[in-house]
């Protein structure tokens, strides 16, 4: 039987976009994605789908990789694929726009989850790049009574359990739990593997599953919010930066170093 | 009801003694409470939290709930975590407080879930909305590019909060509070996630936490070496020493030299980046020191926005001169 992984894995607008083209629709308390600005897999789910991949270098695994959204581009959602795992299913729905509320999410994976069938071991990056929460998975996790363990940077399976090292801030934890098991990862893991080409050719080929609210056997009230947005607005940063000018950058330099004595810094 | 806690702090304690951040929570809780027109309480659980008893009760609680069991230990976070939901579930809060820690990030949210409510994550301030009589939460998002205003619906209202975002409050040992213990069943089973080993990071330098200087480099410097160049720098200043997650993810410094959203919170007097763009993600661990200085090549990079002092430059000619001049006037 082969080891059966899924991970979480989410469509947000790209993280590193210039913040000149970071936008905020204050009314509708919505941030305004640039048309011209394509959306990416959250990096840490990148990551999440690294570390399934690497468990199954060793030893036969089906990944299945699920998404949540309104609406995907499905080129973006497809990298998974094309990189190596095997199955993607997206829960699209106009219901599912609130992808703001971590509990209402959690359902909706929890009720994909539980319709996919069994599995050892369900893997999720440790935060989404949007809204910064780091709770779905641990609410997915909550809901399903599975054990979880966040910030993995090196997940290991065998004789029924997951084996995780995990970042802390002064060191490494490594902790270990039965599965079926939740784990978070994050970028320490390393750098996701590129695509190959024969990847690409396969995953074009790959239709993804599509359900909706219904086919989740949810209806609406089950995913209403917890939490409400009553604001949204980019915080004012005032600039009041002294540029420190020398006759060349060595002398700025020196110059640095006098202006930080004289305010009394150093 | 009433015999709700009102606003309860989920207080984490180490060693027999309240955490650090308990102080702080308790100055955002005592000001959720006034405008709730509630008590403040605070509960700990562990296997030594007599101590923590007196403590909860100097920095202002009215009333503290102990629950000592000698299974709690905090290599076993699955049992503190039904600890802090049977306590809940006794005490009826109006609103849970929870330090946004490396544990408490991940104890808040399952939390939220078992108990059936939303969880404001990684809040900076919370306040209390007259009209609504709900407390609203703000909180950075999209990587501090945004900041949004939340409220939850559900009860309790819970909100996690980041570390050094509220000042802690004044313990006065004067003060007094109810004690309350409470009962609460655990048995070792729940705890299925088992700690293995633990892997201290040896650092010889200055606590990036708590240092009052800090020196960090980003992928403008290019390689691992000139950062031996910006620890001279914090060796003359005792500096503790950091990094963007472009320098971490390159190989070139450890992870625990991350500062950031995901890596630390520093709030040092002076912070010296070379080499940084100053990302939201990067600003979001250290936009709460007092003075920042920047060394980019750059005009444009958004760290000129927030620093107080610049240098428009290549690192490589103005580091050196900076370096000499600092050791001639510090010797
Ligand atoms: C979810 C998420 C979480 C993140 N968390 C963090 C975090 O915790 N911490 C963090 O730092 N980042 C974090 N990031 C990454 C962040 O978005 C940036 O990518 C990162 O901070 C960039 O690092 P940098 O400034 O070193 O590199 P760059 O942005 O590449 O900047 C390098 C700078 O060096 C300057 N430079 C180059 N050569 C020279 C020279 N010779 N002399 C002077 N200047 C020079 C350039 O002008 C440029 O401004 C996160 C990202 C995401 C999506
Ligand atoms: N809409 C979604 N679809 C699939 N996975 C998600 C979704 N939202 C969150 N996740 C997963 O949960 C992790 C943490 O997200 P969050 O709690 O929103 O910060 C992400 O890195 C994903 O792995």
């Amino acid at each position: 039987m082969p080891l059966n992984i899924f991970v979480l894995a989410k469509q947000v607008i790209d993280p590193e976009m210039p913040r000149s083209a970071f936008q905020v629709d204050r009314e509708n308390r919505r941030v305004v994605t640039p048309p011209t600005l394509p959306p990416v897999v959250n990096g840490f789910d990148e990551n999440a789908v690294e570390a399934a991949l690497r468990i199954k270098d060793s030893e036969p695994a089906e990944i299945t990789v699920i998404s949540m959204g309104q609406s995907f581009a499905l080129d973006v959602m497809k990298k998974p694929l094309s990189m190596g795992a095997d199955s993607l299913v997206l829960l699209q729905d106009d219901a599912f726009d609130n992808t703001v509320d971590s509990f209402a999410v959690a359902r909706a994976l929890t009720a994909a989850i539980q319709k996919i069938g069994p599995f050892d071991l369900i893997i999720a990056g440790r935060q989404a790049s949007d809204w910064d929460n780091a709770q779905v998975p641990l609410a997915v996790a909550e809901l399903l009574g599975l054990p979880s363990v966040t910030i993995g940077k090196k997940v290991e399976v065998g004789d029924g359990r997951v084996t995780v090292e995990r970042q802390m801030p002064d060191g490494t934890e490594i902790v270990e739990s039965p599965m079926p098991a939740l784990v978070t990862v994050s970028n320490e893991l390393g750098q996701p593997r590129y695509p190959t080409l024969r990847g690409i050719m396969a995953a074009t080929r790959k239709q993804p599953v599509v359900w909706s609210l219904e086919d989740l056997g949810l209806d609406g009230e089950q995913l209403e919010p917890q939490v409400e947005t009553v604001d949204l607005y980019v915080p004012v940063t005032e600039a009041d930066c002294e540029f420190i000018e020398g006759e060349d950058d060595a002398d700025a330099g020196r110059l640095l170093a006098l202006k930080l004595r004289e305010a009394k810094l150093v | 009801m009433a015999d709700s806690a009102g606003v309860l702090v989920l207080a984490e304690t180490e060693g027999g003694a309240l955490s650090p951040t308990a102080a702080e929570l308790v100055t955002a809780g005592l000001e959720v409470a006034a405008g709730l027109g509630l008590p403040l309480s605070v509960a700990m659980a562990g296997s030594d939290v007599e101590a923590t008893v007196q403590e909860a009760a100097s920095l202002g609680a009215q009333r503290v709930y102990a629950v000592e069991d000698g299974i709690l230990s905090t290599d076993k976070p699955e049992l503190l975590l039904e600890a802090w939901a049977q306590i809940c579930r006794q005490t009826n809060p109006a609103v849970v407080l929870i330090a946004r820690t490396t544990a408490g990030r991940d104890l808040a949210p399952r939390l939220a879930a078992r108990l059936g409510v939303g969880l404001a994550q990684d809040c900076l301030e919370v306040k209390v909305d007259e009209d609504s009589g709900r407390m609203i939460a703000h909180r950075p998002v999209y990587g501090g590019n945004a900041m949004a205003a939340v409220v939850c619906n559900g009860t309790p209202q819970m909100a996690c909060i980041r570390p050094k975002a509220y000042e802690p409050c004044e313990p006065d040992d004067s003060r007094t509070a109810e004690v309350v213990s409470l009962s609460i069943t655990l048995d070792e089973s729940m705890a299925r996630v088992k700690l293995v080993e633990r892997v201290a990071e040896e650092s010889e330098g200055v606590r990036l936490e708590s240092a009052k200087i800090v020196v960090a480099g980003g992928r403008g410097l290019g390689s691992p070496e000139p950062f031996k160049d910006l620890e001279v720098i914090a060796g003359l200043l005792g500096a503790g020493i950091g990094a963007s997650r472009a320098a971490v993810d390159a190989g070139w410094v450890p992870p625990s030299w991350q500062i950031g959203l995901t890596g630390k919170t520093i709030t040092p007097d002076l912070y010296i980046t070379v080499a940084i763009s100053g990302a939201s993600q990067h600003m979001a661990g250290c936009s709460g020191s007092k003075v920042i200085v920047a060394v980019n090549k750059d005009a444009e990079a958004n760290i000129f926005k927030e620093a107080r002092y610049g240098v428009v430059g290549d690192w490589e000619k103005v580091m050196p001169s900076f370096t000499e001049t600092l050791r001639e006037l510090l010797s």
